[in-house]
């Protein structure tokens, strides 16, 4: 079992004609159970072409009919990733997964004003996508350094997150699922909805949560957490030297107003049992430490 | 991007915001030539930087007479405005706005910015003008009035109306105060603004609404559709070892520590610069080199590093993902070469082909000190640079 995506899971790729739609498809394809799961590509124009053995048509809609992909992952430019996410939506997709970073805030306001009601999940944008590991991968991760275990991950981070990934696999703790939610203001799934997944899914034991500066989607996690969650918690958040009203390289890394500091957050994440470090090098040691408890 | 008070009272206009009569000056003749055509009483000098909190700073002067502007104009311009947003050592100022005074009855609060949570625009208004909205949203948020609006129908008549008088707007103008809510608001949205704010508003004695003070902060994720925004922009605001981390691809950010950090990703860049805190150590220095760091990339990032007077330690933290080792670490011996490094260099790889980069590093005949982990590299950085 795993969250969200698993090896039976059919993917579509927009914006797979593109450089880095191909380099990271071709990898995704060659990783584990990939070469089952991504089905279809989406190029308008390009129908009928393939890449890499995989078909290329010219609308969602079409893709998702001919081959039964329910998933879509997008390397579509900035200025045109927004229209990519609602036709996705329009389509009926379960799940849109947005790797392209730079996307301008108001298109995803309307994005997301658009997703009301409707039964979409989105994930990102400006994200690393997501993996069950040793079944498929979707997104820019590095494959080999998961392993096959009962640990989730969630993180608002790209390779913060393949560093939490890569201490829990040097201490033996292999990923359930790890999900890279996004380091834009304006998202899809946050770190609570994430939570609540890894909550009810039998096959993890316990979660890695990683956060930064910005917004207050730690804390409203954190929060659910202390009254709902059954499985231990280890937390951390980037950003404690960061000064205030600058973007840390995220769109959604900036301390403004004076909300959104990590000293903060971690108040209110300890004080909902969250087993908080502070050291980015000992993510994977807490949960060790948690673990025997 | 972040633009200056007059360039923002310009925008206000074009939406129907009014505002006092004025005008930019870049010299004392200019101001005086101004101040000459709006006619008096009454003449405000104001210095035009991009930080807030400048009236506090001595950089805003009521006047009464064209000679006192031009005397007020001489001490502005040219002095180094220290306000609780600049650094201590301030900055120069070389723009003013000459404006006409205005008799002001009342003072309010209106802003727009951006609900992370709610994921939608949030009208801020207030009967608490000319104070800074965190101030009083700490000691009295009863006095914040907030319209989470709708995009498919914008700010409505009925909004903008029971906002206003919830701010305590007189009934008498209510009409004006649609005007600059809802032109505030078509502002907002159509330059792709993050945060846009007049404050204060004020009432005139003669019963005019008017914008006295204004600031828009704009999405440099958008501004490829807005090239009228990015003409608007003032480099001499910005720290120019950001605008030109900027040219290469890099995000830089200056800091006030010691160690230089050179980082693949944004949340690995924030926690490698905690790291060395938590180790005893102050970074000196945001730096993401993003995804694709080539040897051009990471020159030029050492370069920036470099340049900083401070500087004691480098520490390299790479997780190489798609970005293998290998290349990294060709990047950073290629690097270290060309800028005749001399401060001590600690680096961490980790990731795709990590032994093949560590190899390059140690076979580099450079005094690199290689980390394992990264509490092992900020503990070695943090020791480099007391000893240096």
């Amino acid at each position: 079992m795993s969250i969200l995506i698993n090896k039976d899971t059919k993917v579509m790729t927009q914006g797979m004609t593109g450089k880095v739609g191909q380099f990271h498809t071709l990898h995704c394809k060659n990783y584990a159970n990939g070469a089952n799961c991504f089905v279809a590509g989406v190029t308008p124009g390009k129908a009928g072409q393939s890449y890499e053995g995989i078909p290329i048509f010219n609308s969602v809609m079409e893709a998702s009919a001919q081959t039964g992909a329910t998933v879509s992952v997008i390397y579509v430019p900035p200025p045109f990733a927004a229209a990519a996410i609602d036709e996705a939506v329009e389509a009926g997709l379960e799940l849109v997964i947005c790797i392209t970073e730079g996307i301008p805030v108001h298109d995803m306001l309307r994005t997301r004003h658009k997703m009301q009601g409707k039964k979409t999940l989105l994930i990102g944008p400006n994200c690393p996508g997501l993996i069950t590991p040793d079944e498929i991968k979707i997104g820019i991760m590095p494959g080999h350094i998961h392993r096959k275990g009962r640990i989730g991950v969630v993180s608002r981070s790209g390779t913060l997150t393949y560093e939490a990934v890569w201490q829990l696999s040097e201490l033996g703790f292999g990923q359930s699922s790890c999900v890279g939610i996004g380091g834009d203001p304006i998202n899809g799934m946050k770190h609570l909805s994430v939570m609540k997944l890894f909550n009810d899914d039998p096959d993890t034991d316990a979660v890695v949560m990683v956060g930064e500066i910005g917004g207050s989607d730690e804390e409203e996690c954190a929060r659910w957490i202390k009254s709902n969650m059954q499985k231990p918690v280890v937390g951390f958040i980037a950003g404690i030297t960061a000064p205030l009203g600058k973007r840390m390289g995220h769109a959604g890394a900036i301390i403004s107003g004076g909300q959104g500091g990590a000293e903060d957050k971690l108040a209110v994440m300890e004080e909902c049992g969250i087993r908080i470090t502070r050291n980015p090098a000992e993510m994977g040691k807490m949960m060790k430490h948690v673990l025997k408890e | 991007m972040k633009i200056h008070e007059y360039q923002a009272k310009e925008i206000l206009r074009q939406y129907g915001v009014p505002t006092p009569r004025g005008s930019v000056c870049f010299s004392v003749d200019e101001a005086i030539a101004v101040a000459q055509q709006l006619g008096g009483p009454v003449w405000v000098v104001k210095a035009q930087i991009h930080a807030g909190g400048r009236g506090q700073g001595g950089g805003v002067k009521v006047v009464n007479s064209v000679q006192d502007v031009g005397t007020r104009a001489g001490e502005i311009l040219g002095m180094q405005l220290v306000t609780h947003q600049t650094n201590a050592g301030g900055q120069l100022v070389r723009r003013l706005l000459i404006e006409e005074g205005v008799q002001i009855a009342k003072e309010y609060y209106v802003g727009m910015v951006i609900d992370r949570s709610k994921q939608c625009v949030v009208l801020m208004a207030s009967s608490e003008g000319g104070m800074e909205i965190e101030a009083v949203a700490a000691h009295s948020p009863e006095k914040i009035h907030k319209v989470w609006i709708n995009p498919s129908s914008g700010l409505t008549d009925d909004e903008a109306d029971i906002v206003a008088q919830q701010m305590g707007i007189p009934n008498t103008v209510l009409v004006q105060a649609r005007v600059c809510l809802q032109g505030l608001y078509r502002a907002f949205m159509e330059k792709d603004a993050m945060l846009a704010e007049i404050n204060p508003l004020v009432l005139t004695a003669d019963q005019n609404l008017l914008a006295l003070d204004a600031k828009i902060n704009f999405d440099s994720n958008a501004l490829f559709r807005h090239s009228e925004i990015v003409a608007l922009r003032d480099l001499d605001e910005e720290d120019p070892a950001e605008v030109e981390a900027s040219q290469f691809g890099l995000s830089y950010i200056s800091l006030n520590g010691n160690i230089g950090c050179l980082v693949n990703g944004a949340g690995l860049a924030m926690a490698t610069m905690d790291i060395i805190k938590l180790y005893g150590g102050m970074p000196a220095n945001f730096l993401d080199v993003g995804g694709g760091a080539s040897k051009e990339k990471v020159t030029e990032a050492f370069k920036l590093m470099l340049r900083n007077p401070n500087l004691r330690a480098i520490l390299v933290n790479i997780f190489g993902g798609i970005m293998k080792c290998d290349v990294i670490a060709e990047g950073v011996v290629a690097a270290a070469r060309e800028v005749h490094l001399k401060v001590p260099l600690v680096v961490r790889l980790e990731g795709t082909n990590v032994d093949l980069g560590k190899k390059i590093l140690a076979e580099s005949g450079l005094p690199i000190i290689s980390a394992g982990d990264m509490a092992d590299a900020a503990a070695k950085v943090v020791t480099a640079a007391k000893g240096a």
